[in-house]
């Protein structure tokens, strides 16, 4: 079968204009049983800014990443990425613009058991039909895990799990990066070197990263930390 | 693709697991498809492999052992041989008898009164054709009973006594048993129930079981017209197969068995998918969270399916025709064909892959918001 060519991403970093979030609603039930996961919530992260938020379980923090991703419309407001509102697009467009314009780093990496960390990351050129401005490998020495680009999950660790994960949710240059709790399984050690990781990778990227996190040990790394409780945002 | 495949070599355990129960399912496809030939062929291949293009049984005839039951006159022939498209008509008679051979041992034939030099007796590929009364011409199977040219069979009851004189080329059976071709005037004889040295009623030279017809130009005649001449209820060839002992209870009850097995196969496929997608949800949740449209893992789980589904069934057939090739020639009633193996082996692999894209559909209802906190 005759492989279609891959295009190469650009990495227009002159057109981003980051992530921005005006008074975001998102509330589930009706009546006394209302809850709002996010109340009126305003968060711009301009690209190459490592926004971190702390906050209690059940604050809303993993409900700002999804609604700042796509994977979620929120009740009211406007989530606008690049230029573009997420908001009423439809669950196709959204799936079309994260390929494009966002990138996730998972709790444990969330990686596929059956793929090598150097495949972790052509899943992602395969995925966008694109491949990355930047390679794989390149990539995956850029988190300082290319000797290991051959090995599956399994015979990685925690760390070097978030490694690949972070090198992978970069493949597609994307102008947003959510980070989901990336030291929720680490040491105090590896927890520093993986924001470290995050850090760098924001810079030298220009990219929007928004990470939420219980671990307040690792918020020196961070440009700017904010606190969400009870689905509301505010400075620390 | 591309995830389909390292998926398949990393979980080579499960998928080798279930490629191991498709290829028993399909050796099984293999063994029942045989199985379902070889009846075939011993119910009818008498009939099968004559020049017969349509067979008149006497009117009102139950279509159940027709061929046994049914009873028609030189005078129903002779107006079948009158009809314009109609090129050959002849009487042909349908017996089965219990005999012996030389050495006592027991033997069961069908005989077949034919025209000795009409269109329906077979060519004697091993030794010669009919030419007088008491000649028996006998199918190539029957030498695996220990019949040889010259033997002498004496039928039970009557004491009528039939000379092996040829073997036709290839099986010719009829209700699982060896046919004896034999000239018309035996065979009524036969049916009339004239014991040896007996003189038959005139009469009985006069009927025989059905009309054997064949058409001008190999076309089937116009068996409503013939009928409401001779006052007869002719069907084609393939119709009276049917007609033929047990052939269609046979083929109902093999039919059935594949039925199942066609239908075991697909929800063995389609729950194994469902098993392997919903162990994924996790990682399908994240591709899904990433941007991979439905398309894509739909495309690919599906991918991954046809892929065990071929192998499974390539290795399976080859399997079972081994299997097959060496059951092939024994007393069992087996014959391998390609074209019911093919069109088993395509039912396995259109019905696998079915259960497989129902079990992936629920791909499109993985929620990607499941791939972030603790929601997992």
């Amino acid at each position: 079968m005759k492989r279609e060519p891959m295009t190469t991403t650009t990495n227009p970093t002159q057109t981003r204009t980051g992530l921005n979030l005006t008074d975001v609603m998102l509330t589930y039930g009706d009546g006394d049983d209302q809850v709002s996961a996010l109340d009126h919530v305003d968060l711009a992260v301009a690209p190459g800014e490592l926004v971190a938020i702390v906050g209690p379980s059940g604050a809303g923090k993993s409900s700002l990443l999804a609604v700042a991703g796509g994977l979620t419309q929120p009740t009211s407001g406007a989530v606008v990425v690049d230029g573009t509102d997420l908001v009423g697009l439809s669950s196709r467009d959204l799936a079309t613009f994260r390929r494009e314009h966002v990138g996730f780093v998972f709790q444990s990496g969330n990686l596929v058991p059956a793929l090598t960390a150097l495949d972790q990351l052509r899943l992602v050129e395969k995925i966008t039909g694109r491949r990355a401005a930047t390679p794989p490998l390149e990539l995956l020495r850029s988190v300082g895990m290319e000797q290991h680009a051959h090995r599956r999950p399994g015979r990685l660790s925690g760390g070097e799990r978030q490694r690949v994960g972070i090198a992978r949710a970069l493949v597609a240059s994307p102008s947003v990066l959510l980070v989901d709790e990336p030291t929720a399984a680490l040491d105090r050690r590896r927890s520093h070197e993986i924001v470290e990781v995050l850090a760098d990778q924001t810079h030298t990227f220009s990219v929007a990263t928004v990470m939420v996190t219980h671990d307040h040990d690792v918020l020196e790394h961070c440009d700017r930390v904010l606190e969400m409780v009870d689905g509301q945002l505010r400075p620390l | 693709m591309f995830l389909a495949l390292r998926e398949l070599a990393f979980a080579r355990t499960r998928f080798g697991l279930m490629g191991a129960v498709i290829t028993l399912i399909a050796v099984l496809m293999v063994l029942l498809s045989g199985l379902s030939s070889g009846l075939v062929v011993d119910g009818v291949s008498g009939l099968m492999r004559s020049p017969v293009d349509a067979v008149a049984f006497s009117e009102g005839t139950k279509t159940d052992s027709a061929f046994t039951r049914s009873e028609v006159t030189a005078a129903q022939a002779q107006t079948w041989a009158e009809q314009d498209d109609v090129a050959d008509a002849e009487l042909l008679g349908t017996s089965i008898v219990n005999a012996k051979n030389d050495d006592g041992s027991a033997l069961d034939l069908t005989l077949f009164g034919v025209v000795p030099d009409g269109f329906v007796v077979p060519e004697a590929a091993d030794g010669r054709g009919l030419t007088t009364p008491g000649d028996a011409v006998l199918s190539s199977s029957a030498r695996d009973e220990g019949v040889e040219i010259g033997d002498v069979i004496t039928l039970d009851r009557l004491g009528t006594t039939l000379t092996v004189v040829g073997f036709t080329a290839d099986q010719r059976t009829f209700g699982h048993v060896d046919i004896a071709f034999v000239p018309l005037t035996t065979w009524q004889e036969v049916h009339a129930g004239t014991t040896a040295g007996e003189q038959p009623d005139p009469a009985a030279y006069d009927v025989a079981s059905v009309v054997a017809l064949r058409g001008v130009d190999g076309q089937t005649p116009d068996l409503a017209a013939g009928d409401a001449a001779a006052g007869t209820s002719a069907r084609t060839l393939e119709a009276a197969f049917d007609s033929s002992p047990g052939y269609s209870a046979e083929l109902m009850t093999m039919e059935l068995i594949k039925a199942f097995l066609y239908a075991i196969s697909a929800l063995v496929v389609g729950a194994f998918f469902t098993l392997w997608t919903v162990q994924r949800t996790r990682e399908l949740a994240v591709m899904r969270a990433m941007g991979a449209s439905t398309r894509f893992l739909l495309t690919d789980g599906v991918l991954q399916a046809a892929i065990l589904l071929v192998i499974s069934l390539t290795v399976g057939v080859s399997v079972g025709l081994i299997f097959g090739s060496l059951l092939e020639g024994t007393g069992m009633p087996f014959a391998l064909e390609t074209g019911p193996i093919l069109t088993g082996a395509g039912l396995l692999l259109g019905l696998g892959l079915a259960g497989a894209a129902v079990a992936t559909v629920r791909i499109a209802s993985i929620d990607p918001v499941t791939a972030l906190g603790e929601n997992r």
